[in-house]
């Protein structure tokens, strides 16, 4: 059975169809879910795409975790749902409370854009698995509000449990504690990233195709949890 | 009618980018010696009738939940007279 994967739109939301594409490309089934729907329709995963929910509003996701889909996502990420949250849905995992830590604006005030070099630090999560620890990819990275902070107990936390799942390499684009670009919960089912897998997916319009290997991933962590049948 | 006023700014040890923007521009416009600037943000709430014990409460846990991010964020809630 093919997996189906679950991609929220709010409004406001920029990357739910190269999300949704994304998840096509890696051999899944893409479903459509909608904010004001309070309803996951029996996905197997979900992916919060990138964008501006709620246009920013008072703070990048915290309008979105009220929407009447989140209520449902937060229960069933907590019972175990992988989800991907990729820029402003990893900002919407953080204000949900999935994540540690908080987004803010980048330390140099300045959107920026541009093909980020990464290293992966974990491959156990449900969303890394097909990679290899200490692998460099190359994917896009944009965000004006991607600096990932938190106390210092947190960091040493996601530090000593390895929860870091990649790290900006070379540069560090928008002031993140100790270069983190991705983090993962406890259990390895939820993962938040700034950078877009999402948008290197094919040759003709990514800088590679490493982003790939996220929605690979997730397919064969089901697998391999006996979710789906090979 | 009530007002209330609710006051939402980061966290000391938190990085404020645009405060420290805003210190360049004050010393461009003339003005010495500021050595820091913090940049909030604040919430002016028209409420319909009294302010009473039970409104204030449901006030501050919109503020620690909505209005704020505890992460990032410390508020304080005040009622106009």
């Amino acid at each position: 059975m093919t997996p189906r994967v679950g991609v929220i739109t709010f409004p406001g939301s920029l990357d739910d169809k190269d999300a949704a594409r994304a998840v096509r490309l890696a051999g899944g089934e893409s479903v459509s879910l909608w904010h004001a729907d309070a309803d996951l329709h029996s996905v197997d995963a979900v992916v919060l795409p990138g964008g501006f929910s709620y246009g920013d509003y008072l703070r990048c996701g915290a309008i979105a975790k009220f929407a009447p889909v989140m209520g449902k996502l937060v229960d069933a990420a907590n019972g175990g749902l992988p989800v991907l949250g990729i820029c402003n849905g990893f900002q919407v995992l953080t204000e949900s409370h999935l994540l540690p830590g908080a987004l803010t604006r980048n330390d140099h005030l300045h959107f920026i854009c541009r093909d980020q070099k990464l290293r992966i630090e974990n491959n156990s999560s449900m969303w890394t698995s097909d990679f290899e620890v200490g692998q460099e990819i190359l994917i896009p990275l944009k965000n004006g509000e991607g600096g990932y902070v938190a106390d210092e107990v947190t960091l040493d936390e996601l530090e000593g449990e390895g929860r870091v799942i990649a790290r900006y390499l070379e540069l560090n684009p928008n002031g993140s504690r100790r270069d983190i670009a991705g983090i993962t919960n406890e259990r390895g089912n939820v993962v938040g990233i700034m950078p877009h897998p999402e948008h290197a997916v094919e040759k003709l319009t990514g800088p590679t195709t490493d982003g790939l290997g996220f929605f690979t991933s997730l397919l064969s962590s089901l697998v391999n949890n006996g979710k789906i049948s090979a | 009618m009530a007002i209330v006023v609710v006051d939402v700014a980061l966290k000391p040890e938190i990085l404020d980018p645009q405060g420290r923007a805003i210190v360049g521009a004050l010393g461009r416009v003339g003005l010495e010696g500021v050595s820091d600037v913090r940049q909030g943000k604040q919430f002016v709430l028209n409420i319909d009738g009294d302010v009473d014990e039970a409104k204030l409460a449901q006030i501050n846990e919109i503020a620690a939940t909505l209005l704020s991010n505890p992460v990032i964020e410390d508020f304080t809630v005040q009622v106009r007279p």
